[in-house]
């Protein structure tokens, strides 16, 4: 299928979305139920990810700039920086997309793939409001939080890693962390990190929701689904950098 | 009563459902057959509004639901139960929950009236104590028990029933067949079950609908589709050497 077909279709699918849910407490639940099952169950391996590459970044850094004329505390502030603006919003939301987008992409398909969204249907719910709303506000209130952790567990991996190979004295890093900070990279972090909740959320969903046949065709949708969103993330995160930091 | 008129319906270039006309009586088990691949899943989708058709109309008591909005369909929909192939159950529920699933959608009955609903059609389906069961911890007849338990929840006008008895043995067949008959008469309801096991038509069947390639080819009751001459409905009919000695027998 073309490429504009299947904008135009999630589109149009989108705007069921947006539709008033039948029931405002069923829908608040479920909300609820996604934050559980997108946010808290992804805490473990984010921080995993976070701290091992924040220690990563600062060995690399140090070893790059082993200049005299460069101060030590850069590690600290090229650290910060590389999290704050790309490592934590994108790299994690990327993450994120194969860990949950792949979930999604299985559970929805299969409920499609057994009839339960036609059953939904039937019964005169808005399957797409009701399934894929609440993961979509959850991921938009989540993974923000999800990626502020990880900034802060990256910063702190790297300045344990900074102290354990002797590169980085740790009062350098905290200085260098500390230095010509803006806070307009928070900002303009989480602004990428909503955008790439409703990416990673509903590309998945549209994936698993069209898909037809068994368990071989919910397996392909949940793989394209999970490339769609890796590469939809990063073509956004250019337009969004280019606009927000012009 | 539901009527379709006149029902077209094209897949691209395949012309699934031709031209179709028949009427489902209320009260009655109505019966689609025709071999797979004839229309006859499509014909439900088409009478549910999981597809729309191409030309032609449906009426639901009188009330076209071709040409209803969004609203009046969705409305029309709380008054359909279905039961799927597969149950079509919630995985992630217990069976009461299921059960309870449109109640709690589109009523606004306290959690205890919910809950003394869904008890009262388990106890009717025979499952008194599967309320805390997940799906995935039942036998395929008792899903589709469970799914006939949903579909009945919202006291429907309609239950449709897409091949019930498939999957199970004869016995499970035999008792899901039943409890449809009964839970149609009981509720005066108009069901319409989907099949091509011959052994549902003549359990539970009173208005037969034969579909042979798109086309409505033969309606009538259970007693004329074991006499018809109409050679595509007796071909299929007595297809298998079980079906072929009944028609033996009966020409005696």
């Amino acid at each position: 299928m073309g490429i504009f077909l299947h904008i135009g279709r999630y589109v149009l699918w989108m705007s069921r979305v947006f539709k008033k849910p039948e029931k405002w407490s069923i829908y608040r639940q479920r909300i609820f139920e996604e934050v559980q099952n997108l946010g808290y169950a992804s805490i473990g391996l984010v921080s995993i990810v976070s701290g091992f590459m924040g220690a990563v970044l600062t060995i690399q850094l140090a070893y790059n700039i082993d200049s005299p004329l460069i101060p030590t505390y850069t590690v600290g502030l090229g650290v910060r920086d590389s999290l704050l603006l790309e490592f934590s919003p994108t790299i994690i939301s990327i993450i994120l997309a194969g860990k949950i987008g792949s979930s999604i992409a299985g559970e929805i398909g299969t409920m499609r793939v057994t009839d339960q969204i036609d059953a939904l249907d039937i019964m005169g719910v808005n399957s797409t409001n009701y399934l894929v709303g609440p993961k979509m506000i959850a991921a938009m209130i989540c993974n923000p939080f999800i990626v502020i952790m990880s900034m802060i567990l990256g910063i702190f991996g790297g300045y344990i890693a900074g102290i354990l190979t002797g590169e980085v004295p740790g009062s350098m890093f905290i200085y260098g962390i500390q230095y010509w900070f803006q806070p307009f990279y928070i900002t303009y972090a989480l602004i990428k990190t909503v955008v790439f909740a409703v990416i990673i959320t509903t590309v998945p969903a549209y994936f698993g929701y069209h898909a037809k046949g068994g368990a071989l065709e919910v397996g392909k949708a949940s793989t394209v689904s999970v490339v769609y969103s890796i590469v939809i993330v990063l073509i956004f995160n250019l337009m969004l950098t280019q606009m927000l930091l012009q | 009563m539901i009527e379709v008129k006149g029902i077209n319906k094209s897949f691209g270039e395949h012309h699934v459902l031709k031209n179709i006309d028949a009427q489902f009586h209320k009260g009655q088990v109505n019966i689609i057959i025709g071999q797979s691949g004839s229309g006859k899943t499509v014909l439900t989708k088409c009478m549910v509004g999981l597809h729309e058709v191409d030309s032609g109309s449906i009426t639901y008591d009188g009330r076209d639901f071709t040409s209803m909005s969004f609203k009046d369909k969705k409305e029309i929909r709380q008054d359909i139960g279905m039961l799927f192939q597969g149950g079509a159950l919630f995985d992630s529920m217990t069976v009461e929950a299921n059960v309870m699933f449109p109640l709690s959608m589109f009523t606004d009955n306290t959690t205890a009236e919910r809950k003394e609903r869904a008890q009262f059609c388990l106890e009717r389906v025979n499952l008194p104590n599967a309320a805390q069961l997940y799906p995935s911890e039942l036998s395929g007849g008792m899903k589709k028990r469970v799914a006939i338990a949903r579909a009945i929840a919202m006291n429907p006008r309609y239950l449709f029933c897409d091949e019930p008895n498939s999957g199970l043995d004869p016995k499970t067949g035999l008792v899901i067949d039943q409890l449809i008959q009964e839970i149609t008469e009981e509720f005066d309801i108009t069901t319409i079950v989907i099949t091509h096991d011959m052994n549902s038509v003549i359990e539970i069947g009173e208005n037969i609908n034969f579909i042979y390639k798109g086309e409505k080819w033969w309606e009538g009751s259970k007693e004329e589709i074991l006499r018809t001459d109409n050679q595509e409905v007796v071909d299929f009919v007595y297809a298998s050497k079980f079906m072929k000695k009944v028609r033996a027998d009966l020409a005696k």
